[in-house]
């Protein structure tokens, strides 16, 4: 036991001292903060810039009818004809001309819309709903129904489906379906990249002591499952500080560029004079509530558990069978007729996972989150939606029992391996190096 | 007293067998040699007596008692196939190789810079192994496996790599290691180090031991009655009078004075007798076999598979 410890401190910092890894692991939050913030910054520009519509309605029928959002202002051109307003756009202040034919009811197609730049589809949309509304209207007054403004106002309900999620002591519970969606992709996806990445570190570690000829000499000292498992799980230990490290700097870095730019943008509202709605600040905050509410609504205990679990156990499943790979070849270009084998449960796992987070209690979904080797991704991919705690042990369970059987078999292709030099070996081999007699 | 002591041991690797009943003694405080062609067995010999695989059959005695895998903490092993992390500095491979073996950091620390003294390498402690020259990370190696002060050393074929003046030296420190009380075992292909080192040889080909015991006794048990002589007198006589004795002679063309005779029947005082009756013997020495042509003969008499 002692000298697993000692191999895992060597591995570990062996590889937190090199320089990739300093750099990767401090440029990482940099990108993440990146990917977060500049949507963001984007999405502040936006808002603030106003566009000024000019329309000429040749029905007169749209006058003061389509409505004005925090971006778009419309005015009504009387009495200007289109093509002379099209030569002098360049000369005001109007970001394009919304025309609208005299019978555009009977020529639905025949709204145009001038302007220098690229429309935003936004805009395009929100003008085609006005006008489209505006006709629904008027067409449905030539009905002549009575109390008709009363009857379209009822009939007319923006509806927001919430779902919920009935438990069998009866309670109920508010479903996120987005939220839900973003963590277990987002779950799924870290123990997937985390096993590749971490697993080939194992595989290249192992080779590299093999190529190094130094592998005889520890082994004269220690056993090569020691070896083994201090290797996996120093690389293991690697990988988590990696990823502390990024998710505290990400968190604090896109908090920072928050404060930043929350503080401009309530300047920048403040400066404009704006009355007419909230703040923008404002907004973010409610927006911001909203998500609590909604992470609320998430079991952080048996996720966070579970996620450790999976995420480790995971690892470890793969990592020993990528350090057997490492043990039967002489080069990491020799690795590849093994590693397709390993891989191929990992993309299996992902593509069900895809389909896992549609529909988390499909049968698909229940079985790959139960076999071992797909499990540490599909479960994932389930438990922000919820999984009853059977499943959960017998994925647990089963996760275990394959770890310990695998890690025996690779632990004997590893002893093996590790002294056998020049040869590429065969699957057939391999089989032969699990029965040999090694201690 | 032996201190290991191998006892009929089998191994095989599929359907190859490596090891047959292969029993081996090496008495405590001896240099032993381990000799034998490529694929004879010598390595994986070697890989049991550390514990690295075990045997199909047979058993392992280390100091008399039944070999456990706390032993090898007692053993120092240089494996043929050597190298070192070569991205790590030469210091902290010293203090690691030997926390492994169960040394602390302090006393792995201390005796580290004893023999970097010992060796003059004192500045090499913060160099990376990269860095070293080939014959230096041979040095660095020995350290290595001498460091938590072995019982045993297992070397295998320790001087490959080394110039005539480091392989001299690590004969040196190999002897100096065996009167403090360190038994060697030395697998090599260089017959003239093995006449010079060794007190007890194994001979192993095709997987068995096929010669073994005291070097100079196994080369007094291998004479062939050649003796070389330095004479004044008639060497036409001296022929003349050997070949009426059924002795045969080679001349040294170049000295006239030395001749090579062969007797295998005669004892060396009546050989004697027989020349001092014709010319006066300035030099008579018996010429004992060398452990190359031993090793010859040996090997090609078994065998093949």
């Amino acid at each position: 036991m002692n000298k697993i410890l000692i191999i895992l401190h060597r591995e570990y910092l062996v590889r937190i001292r090199k320089k990739s890894f300093i750099v990767m692991t401090l440029l990482g939050p940099l990108l993440f903060a990146g990917i977060m913030l500049v949507p963001m910054l984007f999405a502040g520009m936006n808002d603030h810039e106003v566009k000024q519509i000019a329309v000429i309605d040749s029905s007169q029928f749209f006058i003061q009818k389509i409505p004005e959002t925090e971006q778009f202002k419309f005015t009504y051109a009387m009495n200007v004809k289109l093509e002379d307003f099209k030569k002098n756009l360049a000369r005001t202040e109007f970001f394009g001309i919304l025309y609208i034919p005299p019978y555009i009811a009977y020529t639905p197609s025949g709204a145009e819309f001038f302007s220098y730049r690229q429309p935003p589809v936004s805009l395009t949309m929100h003008m085609a709903n006005a006008i489209e509304k505006n006709i629904e209207t008027e067409k449905l007054k030539a009905h002549q129904i009575e109390n008709l403004d009363e009857i379209l106002k009822s009939v007319r309900t923006h509806i927001d489906i919430r779902t919920f999620k009935l438990s069998e002591e009866g309670a109920e519970k508010e479903n996120h379906n987005g939220l839900n969606m973003f963590v277990a992709c987002a779950s799924a996806f870290l123990v997937y990249f985390f096993v590749f990445m971490f697993g080939a570190q194992v595989m290249r570690g192992v080779i590299e002591e093999k190529t190094g000829r130094i592998v005889e000499i520890i082994i004269s000292s220690v056993k090569p499952f020691q070896l083994m498992m201090g290797k996996v799980i120093g690389i293991a230990l690697v990988g988590l500080t990696q990823f502390v490290v990024w998710i505290t700097l990400t968190l604090a870095l896109v908090a920072a560029g928050q404060m930043l730019f929350m503080s401009n943008l309530a300047e920048k509202a403040l400066q404009q004079g704006t009355t007419a709605g909230p703040l923008p600040a404002q907004t973010m905050i409610d927006g911001g509530g909203e998500i609590f509410s909604m992470l609320a609504s998430i079991n952080f205990p048996v996720l966070i558990g579970s996620f450790l679990f999976f995420f480790i156990g995971g690892y470890l499943l793969y990592g020993s069978l990528f350090a057997a790979i490492g043990s039967a070849v002489d080069s990491e270009t020799d690795s590849q007729q093994f590693m397709m084998p390993v891989s191929l449960p990992l993309i299996v796992a992902m593509m069900v996972m895809l389909n896992a987070m549609q529909n988390p209690d499909g049968s698909l979904a229940f079985w790959f989150s139960i076999i071992p080797f797909t499990s540490p991704i599909v479960m994932m991919a389930r438990i922000p939606f919820g999984v009853p705690y059977w499943e959960l042990i017998l994925s647990a369970g089963l996760l275990i029992g394959t770890f310990i059987g695998v890690i025996r078999l690779s632990a004997k292709i590893y002893h093996t391996g590790i002294l056998i030099y020049g040869k590429k070996p065969t699957w057939k081999e391999l089989w032969k190096w699990m029965r040999y007699k090694n201690n | 007293m032996n201190i290991l002591s191998a006892h009929q041991i089998d191994k095989q690797y599929g359907t190859v067998k490596v090891l047959d009943q292969l029993t081996v003694d090496v008495p405590l405080g001896s240099i032993y040699g381990l000799l034998g062609p490529n694929g004879a067995g010598k390595t994986t010999f070697i890989r049991i007596a550390n514990r690295i695989t075990a045997p199909d059959r047979g058993e392992l005695f280390f100091m008399g008692h039944k070999m456990r895998y706390s032993d090898t903490a007692k053993i120092g092993y240089l494996p043929e196939e050597r190298g070192l992390y070569r991205k790590m500095k030469t210091g902290e491979q010293a203090l690691y190789l030997a926390g492994l073996k169960g040394l602390s950091k302090t006393d792995a620390r201390k005796r580290t810079a004893e023999w970097f003294e010992r060796f003059e390498i004192t500045g090499w402690w913060n160099k990376k192994v990269e860095e070293l020259s080939k014959g230096m990370q041979q040095k660095l190696q020995f350290i290595i496996t001498v460091l938590h002060d072995p019982s045993l050393l297992i070397l295998d074929e320790p001087f490959s790599g080394f110039d005539p003046v480091n392989a001299e030296l690590m004969k040196k420190e190999i002897r100096r290691l065996r009167d403090k009380g360190t038994t060697v075992i030395l697998s090599t292909h260089n017959m003239s180090s093995v006449e010079e080192m060794c007190d007890h040889i194994s001979l192993i080909d095709n997987s068995r031991c096929i010669l073994h015991g005291n070097v100079s006794q196994i080369r007094q048990a291998y004479k062939s009655g050649e003796y070389e002589l330095g004479f004044e007198g008639d060497a036409k006589l001296l022929e003349e009078v050997l070949d009426a004795y059924q002795c045969s002679v080679d001349w040294d063309a170049e000295h006239p004075g030395k001749a090579r005779i062969c007797a295998p029947e005669k004892a060396a005082n009546k050989l004697l007798s027989i020349i001092i009756s014709c010319v006066s013997v300035t030099s008579f020495n018996e010429i004992l076999p060398s452990m190359h042509d031993i090793f010859i003969r040996n090997v090609k008499k078994t065998p093949r598979l």
